[in-house]
């Protein structure tokens, strides 16, 4: 691997790992200091690599440079080391020393207890997306503000906000009492599947920072099966709907970048090795007596790899949505059940219910309704397209629509 | 908007004849039924079937066999609801497929203690 890719790949796999092991030894509320180690770490190899070639062993290398700029830090600044030295010497019973512990098990440790630490459950859930890529992913405030699709000044406050809580409420870097950790690991499941949607269904121009969220929730996913306290099974169904739906990656989006629908795509273009991760992990998730969403919707994610176009695959997947929104309401999946309805029925049995959806102010709403009228009422047809073009506000949803118009008239 | 409760009722008796296939098409019919108002966002709880055995306590501690020893009906399960009146959760209840089977649904709008 060359140094321009060897870098990204590492930072990809080590900023977390040294980050967590140091916000552990100096505690959360100086979870900046850490970061900044790690960052600093990886510029210095960037600088140093690139004149003198990558060392033989690069992940040794970094550790080490992180650990000397770590024991610096604490030389220059003594009030900081006083502080933290309580703590260190509490935990790792040293005197004079403070001890940065990078052995395997305490980086695979500490990234867990970060993850519990940022979906704690005081903070927001849109503050706990911003510190995983952040503190997590290792994503710049710059990266984070156009996946959010919003301004650097509106991420650095929520982040701002995020850090003062986690101070306030004095959360601590550990593992959950065995009684709170399905509550707990709850949380996390939810943070990382909102954090993948992020990336997947984003509005945002930039589709290989839209994968990269993608990717990186999915490693944080793995990262929870690694571990036998959290490898539960509606994790493993989470993993299983991320790679059934990061397998229509490449066949979603057109080289021009603009949005291909599902039933337009070119299945060639999936990926069946994601798919078939997907199917292993959906194996995983298939024990005990617990069907959680995650579960549903992977069962949902797996039907929509099948190629073949039958009512049967679409009354599996009307089934799986019946029962999703039984479990819980969201419009998106009102509107995904009455279009697997009109597949796996008919269309005017899923014209009858979506009528009934009041979703009015929805423009996804009068798309699907577009749609359903399609072949049955063009005129009608043209007119819900008109609708939802008028509400949809994203660029990509209007060209959608604009071309369904089009072909109409 | 009110909460209001499906109580099923049928004829115990005839849904022990049905064949594994009737079975599964029934359960499709309910889950279909079930699932369209839970998109609409109006479900407030599945509910749950009743088990046919049960007993039933009457003054002076005497205890009967089943509720449905003196009747033909039975109380098969119930789901709650969420719906503007009465007659909208009527409406609701038309699209029950106990209807098919010869049963009936009460609707009852639950006054909350």
């Amino acid at each position: 691997m060359k140094n321009q890719e060897l870098i990204p790949h590492l930072f990809r796999t080590e900023y977390r790992k040294i980050t967590a092991v140091l916000g552990k030894t100096f505690g959360l509320e100086h979870i900046e200091i850490a970061q900044d180690i790690a960052s600093d770490t990886f510029l210095l190899a960037s600088e140093m690599w690139a004149m003198k070639g990558a060392p033989d062993n690069p992940v040794a290398w970094l550790y080490t440079v992180a650990r000397n700029k770590t024991l610096d830090y604490l030389r220059r600044d003594k009030l900081f080391k006083e502080k933290i030295s309580g703590k260190v010497v509490r935990d790792s019973q040293m005197s004079d020393e403070i001890d940065i512990d990078l052995s395997t098990q305490n980086i695979t440790d500490s990234q867990l207890q970060m993850m519990f630490a940022i979906c704690h459950p005081s903070l927001p859930v849109e503050s706990q997306i911003g510190l995983a890529l952040n503190v997590l992913c290792g994503f710049g405030i710059g990266e984070i503000a156009s996946a959010f699709l919003t301004n650097k000044e509106t991420i650095n406050k929520r982040l701002y906000r995020a850090r003062e809580k986690l101070r306030t409420e004095q959360v601590k870097m550990e593992f959950p009492a065995e009684s709170d950790i399905e509550a707990r690991l709850d949380a996390v499941l939810k943070t990382l599947y909102l954090l993948f949607n992020e990336g997947f269904y984003s509005a945002g121009k930039d589709v290989t920072l839209r994968k990269d969220v993608c990717i990186e929730a999915m490693w944080l996913t793995k990262m929870l099966l690694e571990n036998p306290c959290t490898d539960r099974p509606p994790a493993n169904a989470l993993l299983a709907l991320m790679c059934f739906h990061a397998s229509r990656f490449e066949a979603r989006t057109n080289p021009e970048g603009e949005t291909v629908l599902y039933q337009d795509q070119d299945d060639s273009l999936w990926d069946a090795a994601l798919i078939s991760r997907g199917e292993y992990y959906l194996n995983r998730a298939s024990v005990g007596r617990q069907l959680s969403r995650y579960h549903l919707e992977a069962a949902i994610g797996y039907w929509h790899t099948i190629k073949a176009d039958t009512p049967e695959k679409w009354e599996h997947i009307l089934q799986y949505y019946n029962e999703l929104l039984i479990l819980e309401y969201s419009p998106i999946a009102a509107l995904n059940r009455t279009y697997a309805l009109a597949k796996a029925r008919s269309k005017p049995e899923a014209i009858r219910e979506a009528e009934k959806l009041n979703l009015a102010d929805n423009h996804l709403y009068h798309s699907l309704l577009g749609e359903l009228y399609l072949g049955i009422d063009d005129v009608k047809a043209l007119e819900c397209f008109n609708t939802a073009l008028a509400l949809a506000r994203s660029r990509a949803d209007r060209r959608l629509l604009a071309e369904k118009i089009g072909r109409l008239g | 908007m009110k909460d209001f409760m499906f109580v099923f009722r049928n004829d115990p008796s005839t849904l022990t004849d049905r064949s594994p296939e009737e079975m599964q098409a029934s359960m499709q019919k309910w889950m279909d039924w079930i699932g369209g108002i839970a998109a609409q966002g109006k479900l407030v709880e599945r509910g749950n079937r009743l088990n046919p055995a049960g007993k039933v306590v009457k003054p002076s501690q005497v205890v009967t066999d089943g509720p449905y020893i003196e009747t033909k009906e039975s109380v098969g399960g119930y789901t709650m609801v969420r719906a503007e009146s009465l007659d909208e959760a009527t409406e609701m209840a038309k699209g029950c497929p106990i209807l098919l089977f010869g049963g009936n649904v009460e609707v009852r709008e639950i006054d909350r203690m």
